[in-house]
């Protein structure tokens, strides 16, 4: 009798376990990637809305007033931020489609090297291990004007020397030659794991017919990476929206937030931190955020319409 | 063209699970003209990736007299330790650095632990709403979350953690990259008779998750540590905002020391030099591996 009540509510607390481990532990493993997710990626985002629609100011946390959608009413007038908004889309463009075409020219010419395999893939993805504040300050002390390379170089032909940084057109393209040099070779390894799965007879049949490498490239490999190319021309323009490093420390005035004196190159990013950081207006500094967490969602929802099919996979940006 | 495919393979080996089929890779006929355009241009590619950072230690073993020369020097000098130790005199560099290892180790590990779990159970636990909850891990890779910095400030100024490292640390803890690769790379690599053969043999779904999938799962976890540790270690922009400059991690030290009063390049790139070593050490050890990570991404999913 005695053995049997044991026997009983031993198969409960079994039931009970087998309950917990089955039922329960699942959530208990994916719990903490949305606590924190939630709690600090997803939870700041949205509460930003709430943000810009206040008159806050960073050195008196807690004395904040609600002004309905002044911050946007100021926004629209504000000629700093529509300055910001040109310079964020041009330098979008610039980096993103010399880098992608590049990246693919790149990954075809890789893709058949048999020896040094690994130097040459090596050297290809060096820049992008590189973080961007070196970049840019490795990149500024190449494009200045007095010390630099490039002046150096161009001065050989005799060609004067170029204040880089303080033209709009010299400074932006040097911000595009920083960010092509570090994200070229990351998209042509993309590119290369995806032309892997091409199967090969297609090029040994084109070969047959007499097509040689660059026409192969054009009518095999692009048609065939359609959806790889669209993936990370979104990743890349994503990237490049929010642009902030570069602009920041190419500054000619060490420590500005300007984006160079006639503000050239400021993004919006840098416009954003130059409020909310800088001046101290959160609420201001939010509504611009808010902009582009707008901007970016329309651009990720227009990918995923055009692709339906892209990757998800391979961004760590 | 045998030993390219083989070798193309033996180069993903660590990434491809035992029960896939893939193409064989395959590649533009190499004609002996495309290999004599090929090489040379390939040549100045490499040159002109590498060239940066070779430019880096150069002007950082330079004084600044022989900088500002025409021509700029173009070998190194032996000015580096001077250099170096006018970089640890002007920022507090070595706090920098004990900091961004911190940084950048604690976000590794638990990476690596939470999205290892959380992949583990997307890929082999059935529960309720499961499929809804990966809908929303995915849809939050697109997520620009370093557009939140500003309530994302306020709430560390509530939770007393400005200008301390967990406001660095926690909010990169765990990304949502790592959960859909990790639930991929189990599906590829554990087999679903070996789960069942566990359960029968009274293992919780703890023990599995430790004694089989773990175990399966550490070449895909080398990767990802690796991605992410290079990653943590190079951000900037939310370390700028919510540290102070006494207690930097090493991006936003290199920051400081550019915004002195003028541009002292030969303290600038040293700093630089030295903050870029570990990762160009890491990179020479494991850079196989993460092109390997890299080039696997695109093409599954």
């Amino acid at each position: 009798m005695e053995s049997l009540v044991r026997h009983t509510s031993e198969t409960a607390t079994r039931r009970l376990m087998r309950w917990a481990d089955r039922g329960v532990s699942p959530y208990l493993y994916v719990a903490p990637f949305f606590v924190l997710f939630v709690g600090f990626g997803l939870f700041p985002i949205l509460f930003n809305g709430y943000v810009s629609l206040t008159d806050r100011d960073l050195l008196r946390p807690g004395a904040e007033t609600f002004t309905g959608l002044a911050n946007y009413r100021e926004l629209v007038g504000d000629e700093y931020f529509w300055n910001s908004v040109k310079n964020t889309f041009l330098l979008m463009l610039m980096c993103s489609v010399p880098q992608l075409a590049l990246a693919l020219i790149l990954a075809h010419l890789i893709t058949a090297v048999v020896r040094l395999r690994t130097v040459v893939r090596m050297g290809v993805l060096l820049p992008n291990v590189t973080s961007i504040v070196a970049v840019t300050l490795i990149f500024g002390q190449i494009f200045s004007r007095d010390f630099g390379v490039i002046n150096w170089a161009i001065g050989l032909v005799g060609v004067d020397p170029v204040n880089w940084q303080a033209g709009d057109w010299t400074s932006r393209a040097s911000i595009t030659a920083m960010v092509v040099w570090r994200w070229t070779g990351y998209n042509a390894l993309i590119y290369l794991g995806a032309m892997q799965a091409i199967p090969k007879e297609q090029y040994e049949a084109s070969s047959i017919d007499g097509a040689g490498s660059w026409r192969q490239l054009w009518h095999i490999t692009l048609p065939a990476l359609r959806p790889t190319i669209a993936f990370t021309a979104l990743i890349s323009l994503i990237g490049q929206m929010q642009l902030f490093t570069e602009p920041l420390l190419f500054d000619a005035a060490p420590g500005s937030v300007s984006g160079g004196s006639a503000r050239q190159f400021q993004t919006m990013t840098l416009f954003m931190y130059e409020e909310s950081f800088r001046l101290g207006h959160l609420g201001y500094g939010a509504a611009v955020a808010w902009v582009l967490v707008v901007m970016t969602f329309a651009l990720a929802g227009i990918g995923y319409l055009l692709t339906r099919r892209g990757s998800w996979l391979g961004g760590t940006t | 063209m045998t030993d390219t495919a083989h070798d193309a393979l033996h180069e993903l080996a660590p990434l491809r699970g035992p029960r896939r089929r893939r193409a064989q890779p395959s590649g533009p006929a190499g004609t002996s003209r495309g290999i004599l355009t090929r090489y040379p241009l390939l040549l100045v590619v490499l040159v002109l990736s590498s060239f940066p950072i070779y430019w880096t230690f150069t002007i950082a073993s330079q004084t600044n007299a022989a900088v500002g020369q025409t021509p700029p020097p173009f070998l190194p000098g032996g000015n580096f330790l001077a250099n170096a130790r006018r970089v640890f005199d002007t920022v507090d560099f070595s706090k920098a650095m004990i900091n961004s290892f911190i940084v950048a180790g604690a976000i590794t590990a638990s990476t690596l632990v939470f999205c290892s779990l959380a992949g583990f159970a997307f890929a082999k636990l059935r529960f309720r709403g499961r499929d809804a909850l990966l809908l929303l891990v995915l849809s939050t890779m697109m997520c620009p979350v370093q557009l939140g910095v500003i309530p994302l400030y306020a709430e560390m100024q509530v939770l007393g953690w400005a200008q301390n490292l967990l406001a660095v640390i926690v909010p990169t803890a765990v990304s949502a990259f790592g959960v859909v690769f990790m639930r991929q790379y189990t599906i590829q690599v554990v087999p679903d008779e070996l789960l069942e053969a566990g359960r029968m043999d009274g293992c919780t779904s703890w023990g599995l998750y430790w004694y089989v999938v773990l175990p399966a799962l550490q070449p895909a976890m080398a990767v990802l540590g690796l991605l992410t540790f290079m990653q943590a270690w190079n951000d900037f922009m939310w370390p700028l905002i919510v540290l102070s400059p006494q207690n930097p991690t090493v991006q936003v030290a290199l920051s400081t020391l550019a915004a002195g009063k003028y541009m002292d390049y030969t303290l600038v790139l040293g700093g630089t030099a030295l903050g870029t070593l570990p990762i160009l050490i890491v990179f020479a050890f494991f850079g196989r591996r993460i092109i390997g990570g890299i080039m696997e991404g695109a093409v599954k999913g």
